[in-house]
């Protein structure tokens, strides 16, 4: 451990300040802004939209499922391209989204004391593209033959074929085109993050100052940058092999009986493209959300966060490992099976530092002074429910484990659990965190608590008895669960249970959303710091933050983002930009 | 304190659940207990890590809860702690891995007695070949698949003449002797999987895939197909019996070979094969047109 002085090394301004673009009319200020703020919030209510859609295709999907035979409209067709969208948007258009561009857009220049993104300009196109791919991807429920069906993997032949939903109508065309508008609006914003996180950074603020939030949200968007071109080019041959007749993935098939025109085309290189992005994309939605736990559980628990620099480490570590375990998703595709050695090695590595950050979690709560405040909260959720889904990751990823669990209900209770409840808990902890500070006002405290025991306790009891389920055998993706000979009774009980605590938890989050709404009038103001958080973003003049971020002034940083309850000091806690020594501070050098 | 208390229920209520729920797997019925075992050992080191971790957060959340007057301790890192957590992860990861890649090293090395067993896949059926008296499959094309040949055997390939063809019906397998299911797909991706195995493996038009596994119990088996395969997916089951080495050749003297199927006079027989795979078949067919016509 290294004593230093905090005020040591704050660099002169190497540059002077470019002058910020200003808007002129209520249209270039609220509407086509360049403002990353505004951009924001655009990026998180369009998210916040689309994602509603989501929620109703899986209450859709949950009462098939849960009552089968009860609703005729719900036809095996409907049933599939219910879990496609709903599995499409939840991962792109909604966490993607929101992590990247809304969070990454709000937090990224007030955390790094910019005055807004290097590009505005380009920031702002690449919502409007974001906004045209979710407004494609909707078309495609208006189109004929609606939707694609062909599962959110879109694994070809089948996904440009007549058996399956949305194959030879529109569904897939758009779909596949929402995907490329999707990939190029977000490399817009992902250049200028990464840009404005090495470039943009004020005086003092060195990259092992950054806070965790930062660091996630940095290292994510690279990921994404290197991850989604993968996707863009395997989209792209797929709409050449629907609409031209080309046989990228597209062997010699003979379809009801009718030989196609297709020949020499490979369907796993699709999977392996597809699995280059994604598993890399399972990540580029967890390092956000684990970045931004970090500082909850820091802020909350009055302590700083244990083991900066290996928390640092193990996001930048888990990055670079996510690049070398994609085909742990393709055990049972067919591929030569050797591959199983080096996959589930490298899967199997990428637990540790995945274990070192929920150490360093439940170690910052040792000796803290923790308020259970409902950010709190929710990063303590999130905790739960991360373990429970990264553990269960060991059953997957563990070659010859995977071999009996794949395609079952157990995958989907896994990566639910990990990458879709943990993740989102932490976005709900991090509205209750940061509404203060783009509103002015607290949400409601009471809501609050009734959402986040419902959401909490609702989704453990969805997705923890689903993998047993998954356990006998059920598989994931069946419509119709009739004539099983795998499945008790009491199995198709337990499935019915599962749809009712859907609804429950899905309810709850319309309390929320009303939670959302009615605080922006009606909740209590909340100051400029109502945490007492120490980072750059609740040390701005004006709350909300004006056009330029923080005033004439841009602040200087002294100090590391976690200096809670330094010995010595009159506070628990030590705003960033605050300069001086308190006591013997031991910010990791 | 309330929090403190329902993350201690959260662990006891899951290994509670884990113990007393009646949601298992089914009986196995191959060889692969290894992997039921490995599944075993996974569930104890991840169950007492779940356990630890987060009952470890319910002793914090009680004995650190703010009250007034407070102040948390100051400590940004602790090496000697950090290096010993990681070292015991690595450890315990090791414990998981070692044992699952030998058993994998078991799947992917087919035992030299395993007969050849080929399955075929297509919207949505189940169809089977077996190696005639020379013990060899023919060769096969998607390319040369028509009514007559719906597994599309190559018909000048001599070694296809005497292939046993199971169009759309039950596959029987004698018990005890371990096979080699060859995967083949004509159309789209699926996945043959057999819960009471315990194995799977996907079939890719224009690739044949495998996977081995030895019969260990006589019975009926359910097949479904894991792989979203379009509308019929769900419907797409088939079955397996494994049959004592009497009933089993009693069985394959019943069948008829290609060479028999492709002679004139049987055309058409493929369309009388019974078999409820078949009936499902034709149901998605007519759920397919009622969709269509919507």
């Amino acid at each position: 451990m290294v004593d230093i002085t905090p005020a040591d090394g704050i660099p002169p301004a190497e540059v002077a300040e470019v002058e910020l673009y200003h808007p002129h009319s209520w249209w270039t200020k609220y509407v086509f802004s360049q403002d990353a703020k505004v951009i924001a919030i655009q990026y998180s209510a369009t998210a916040t939209g689309i994602g509603l859609v989501a929620l109703v295709l899986s209450w859709l999907m949950r009462l098939q499922l849960g009552f089968p035979g009860t609703f005729d409209f719900i036809t095996p067709e409907a049933y599939y391209q219910f879990i496609t969208m709903h599995g499409m948007i939840m991962v792109i258009y909604l966490l993607t989204a929101l992590f990247l561009g809304g969070f990454g857009n709000y937090l990224i220049p007030l955390m790094v004391g910019a005055r807004d993104m290097v590009f505005p300009y380009v920031n702002m196109l690449s919502y409007w593209i974001y906004l045209l791919a979710v407004l494609v991807l909707v078309s495609s429920f208006f189109a004929p033959g609606g939707p694609t069906g062909a599962g959110w993997t879109l694994y070809p032949p089948q996904a440009i074929m007549s058996g399956t939903p949305g194959g030879q109508d529109w569904g897939i065309i758009l779909m596949l085109s929402s995907l490329i508008l999707f990939i190029i609006g977000f490399t817009m914003g992902g250049l200028n993050y990464v840009v404005t996180v090495l470039q943009g950074r004020t005086r003092g603020m060195t990259m092992m100052r950054l806070p965790l939030t930062v660091w996630g949200i940095f290292t994510a968007t690279v990921m994404a940058l290197l991850a989604f071109p993968a996707l863009f080019v395997a989209c792209v041959m797929m709409l050449l092999d629907r609409a031209l007749g080309t046989s990228f993935f597209m062997p010699a098939i003979s379809e009801m009986g009718e030989q196609l025109q297709h020949n020499g085309g490979s369907p796993i290189l699709f999977q392996h493209l597809f699995w280059f992005f994604g598993h890399p994309e399972v990540y580029i939605v967890a390092l956000p959300a684990f970045g931004i736990v970090s500082d909850l559980i820091s802020t909350h628990a009055r302590k700083n966060i244990f083991g900066y620099r290996m928390m640092v480490w193990a996001i930048v570590g888990i990055g670079a490992l996510s690049f070398v375990v994609w085909a742990h998703h393709m055990y049972v595709s067919g591929m030569d099976p050797y591959f199983g050695f080096f996959f589930a090695t490298t899967t199997l590595i990428i637990a540790v530092p995945t274990a070192i950050k929920v150490y360093n979690w439940v170690l910052t709560l040792w000796r803290g002074d923790i308020h259970l405040t409902v950010p709190m909260l929710f990063a303590l959720a999130f905790i739960v429910t991360f373990v429970n889904g990264g553990l269960t990751g060991l059953f997957l990823g563990n070659v010859v484990v995977d071999v009996p669990l794949s395609d079952t209900m157990f995958v989907v209770a896994h990566f639910h659990m990990v990458m879709g409840v943990a993740p989102i808990l932490v976005v709900f902890g991090a509205i209750y965190h940061w509404y203060p500070k783009v509103t002015g006002r607290m949400l409601d405290e009471m809501l609050g608590r009734f959402h986040f025991w419902v959401t909490f306790l609702g989704a453990y009891l969805i997705f923890f008895p689903m993998h047993y389920l998954g356990l006998m055998g059920v598989p994931r993706r069946y419509a119709e669960l009739t004539d099983m000979t795998i499945m008790t009774e009491s199995a198709h009980h337990l499935n019915s249970f599962i749809s009712i605590m859907a609804f429950i938890v899905g309810f709850a989050q319309m309390v929320f959303l009303f939670n959302l709404i009615w605080s922006i009038r009606h909740g209590r103001e909340a100051g400029g710091n109502p945490w007492r958080a120490t980072t750059l973003e609740w040390q701005t003049p004006h709350t909300p933050p004006t056009h330029g971020n923080f005033g004439k002034d841009l602040p200087i940083v002294y100090r590391w983002p976690y200096d809670y309850s330094v010995p010595g000091a009159k506070e628990d806690f030590i705003p960033q930009n605050m300069p001086g020594t308190f006591g013997p501070s031991r910010e990791p050098a | 304190m309330a929090v403190a208390l329902v993350l201690v229920l959260v662990v006891v209520g899951s290994v509670l659940f884990h113990l007393l729920s009646p949601w298992w797997w089914t009986p196995i019925a191959s060889n692969w207990s290894y992997i039921d075992n490995t599944i075993i050992i996974t569930f104890w080191i991840t169950g007492v890590v779940f356990s630890a971790v987060v009952l470890f957060m319910a002793y914090c959340v009680f004995r650190f809860r703010h009250r007034d007057g407070n102040r948390a301790a100051y400590e940004p890192e602790n090496k000697r702690l950090e290096s010993w957590l990681t070292i015991v992860t690595a450890v315990g990861v090791t414990a998981l891995l070692v044992p699952g890649l030998f058993v994998w090293s078991r799947f992917v090395n087919v035992p030299s007695d395993a007969t050849d067993v080929e399955v075929v896949g297509q919207q949505w059926q189940w169809s089977f070949r077996l190696p005639g008296k020379d013990g060899k499959l023919g060769t096969s094309d998607t390319r040369d698949v028509t009514s007559d040949n719906p597994l599309g055997v190559i018909a000048s390939d001599p070694n296809g003449q005497d292939d046993v063809v199971v169009e759309a019906a039950d596959l029987h397998l004698p018990v005890g002797k371990p096979v080699k299911m060859l995967l083949r797909s004509i159309d789209v991706l699926h996945d043959f999987y057999v819960p009471e195995f315990r194995a799977k493996m996907d079939m890719i038009p224009g690739s044949v895939t495998y996977f081995w596994f030895t019969p260990t119990k006589t019975g009926t088996f359910q097949v479904l197909c894991a792989e979203l395969c379009g509308q019929g997916h769900p419907l797409m089951h088939g079955v397996v019996m494994v049959d004592t080495q009497q009933d089993y050749l009693a069985w394959l003297g019943q069948q008829q070979t290609f060479a028999q199927l492709s002679a004139p006079q049987q055309t058409g027989s493929a369309d009388q094969a019974p078999g409820k795979t078949t009936a499902s078949g034709l149901n998605i067919a007519a759920k397919l047109e009622t969709v269509g016509s919507r």
